[in-house]
């Protein structure tokens, strides 16, 4: 019982609505933008066909507002809805109850978001796959005796977790048997205390990962991958910059993991875009699922640039009936393409959110160059949402082409009234290290740090 | 007796609990001192302590708590 979308209701805000809004167009779909009080003056506001207001800045009686979503939906006479990133895009009550007003949510099923949003369940889903997982202690350990047997098969060094933590709370550290006999009781207390449940689990530890994510897109029937996306450059689990394809897989190993990403999305029979990350081993080659995202991701158009697809009207297609149309060898990688993330957000203040007003602004031009932002000259950022104000992106013949357009694309932007992360990308992209790829998960914060003590800010 | 306002600096959300079910920092009435932590300003999902500035006496709260707030804009008022 597919319908096609004959309006559509963009259920977010920022640069995410504005993209969906494009995307929208494009297609000749109407929209609706639900804005809350605050983004009454947003681009997307400005660029939507219709406004509904849903509530007042705060994102809990807003954009997390399931019921006035939904009489949005309704006043505005809309049939679909684009979540976006973030707020209810992974929510399956949300996606539940869109369907059950008789529309359509742009996503998968809402029994899809719900099975890869509970970790052990998509664990167990991407093993059944063939997908492998970060090696673990198969259940919850109780004594030491049956901790080291399980080490057997985890391999060290390791990490000793507590079944009932979470949010890297109750985590130590484990390099060898005696060490874990010795950490084993003290985190069984720990757990018991802090959690009032001792069941722990082991899971190996890989020191120095990298980041890598496989896009897919499937219609429920069919699935292909748009390779990978690298974003080991993090802080505080916060991606900074990005980059596709990775710029350390052999083809070999490309083909073997996009192609695990393919078996895990056909065998949900996945619909619509979505994002497997993976743990990469430097020292070993070997890679691990760690999640599913079942939406778009901030980082999609890096993905888009290096293979010439418009992910997020692909979603907007599969959403309206439309089959994939697209065979895995139609898609061609080419190039390479990075990502700066723009947060309002001072480097020099250990990255202290600055809310404020846009003066100046001259966005980067050029080949191979594409700004996604919702800033315009005037344009107030609330204090409310997260911090992005634009992601320069940019795409090359191969990874030195794409970093000189970076370079230029920082060098020629202007943005004042705020504080932003722009400076960073440009002494960034002066390292080294960078330049060379070599970065884990860690290499950002320990930049920083080493940044902080000498004085740089 | 002088009165004295605590301003905050910040834009963003105001609260007066670290959490949803915890009780507030401070009530009407309470004697306080100049770091006592009065609420948190969020902006930008970060959290900052608003610090009443002064010691003395609670005498009001001119924003409820989850609020929206403006650089400048008196949060409470003590009486020192």
């Amino acid at each position: 019982m597919t319908q096609a979308i004959n309006k559509l209701l963009v259920a977010n805000r920022g640069e995410i609505a504005v993209r969906i809004l494009r995307a929208a167009k494009a297609l000749g779909i109407p929209t609706v933008a639900a804005c809350s009080e605050a983004d009454a003056d947003s681009m997307a506001a400005r660029l939507a066909d219709e406004v509904q207001i849903i509530g007042p800045a705060r994102a809990d009686k807003s954009y997390l507002n399931v019921e006035a979503l939904l009489s949005a939906l309704q006043r505005s006479g809309a049939n679909a809805v684009h979540p976006g990133y973030g707020f209810l895009s992974e929510n399956a009550g949300f996606a539940e109850a869109v369907v059950q007003a008789g529309a359509i949510f742009v996503g998968p099923s809402a029994e899809t978001i719900r099975r890869m949003g509970d970790k052990a369940e998509a664990r167990r889903t991407a093993q059944a796959a063939g997908v492998p997982v970060v090696p673990g202690s198969p259940g919850e350990l109780f004594d030491l005796e049956a901790a080291l047997k399980a080490a057997e098969s985890v391999g060290f060094p390791l990490l000793i977790k507590a079944s009932a933590g979470g949010g890297g709370r109750g985590i130590r550290l484990a390099q060898d048997a005696a060490q874990l006999a010795e950490e084993f009781p003290r985190a069984q207390r720990e757990a018991q205390t802090a959690f009032g449940n001792g069941a722990l689990y082991l899971e190996r530890f890989i020191g120095r990962a990298r980041h890598i994510e496989v896009q897919v897109l499937g219609d429920g029937q069919h699935a292909v991958h748009l390779f990978e996306r690298e974003c080991s450059l993090q802080r505080r689990r916060q991606k900074i910059f990005e980059e596709a394809p990775s710029p350390v897989l052999s083809a070999a190993q490309r083909e073997q993991l996009c192609s695990s990403a393919v078996r895990l999305t056909q065998a949900l029979g996945y619909q619509g875009a979505g994002t497997l990350e993976y743990l990469y081993d430097d020292s070993t080659g070997e890679f691990f699922f760690i999640e599913m995202n079942t939406r778009i991701q901030v980082e999609h158009p890096i993905s888009e640039l290096i293979t010439g697809i418009d992910l997020v009207q692909a979603m907007l297609r599969i959403a309206g009936g439309e089959p994939l149309g697209l065979r895995q060898s139609d898609i061609q990688l080419n190039g390479a393409a990075l990502q700066m993330r723009l947060n309002a957000e001072d480097p020099a203040r250990d990255f202290f959110p600055s809310p404020g007003r846009v003066e100046q602004l001259i966005w980067p031009q050029g080949p191979g160059v594409r700004v996604d932002s919702h800033l315009y000259p005037g344009y107030a950022v609330p204090p409310y949402y997260d911090s992005l104000l634009a992601k320069l992106i940019v795409h090359g013949v191969d990874r030195d082409e794409a970093l000189a357009r970076a370079r230029l694309a920082v060098e020629q932007t202007t943005l004042t009234g705020m504080a932003s992360t722009l400076s960073l990308h440009r002494e960034l992209l002066a390292e080294p290290w960078l330049q060379q790829a070599d970065f884990h998960t860690g290499t950002l914060e320990t930049w920083l740090a080493a940044r902080r003590a000498g004085g740089v800010a | 007796m002088a009165e004295h306002s605590v301003i905050t600096p910040l834009p963003g959300t105001f609260y007066r609990k670290a959490t949803p079910e915890s009780a507030p920092f401070v009530e009407v009435g309470d004697r306080i001192s100049a770091d006592t932590v009065i609420g948190l300003i969020e902006v930008m999902k970060q959290f900052s302590e608003l610090t009443a500035g002064s010691a003395g006496q609670v005498s009001a709260f001119l924003v409820e708590d989850g609020d929206p707030v403006e650089p400048g804009q008196v949060v409470a008022t003590l009486e020192e």
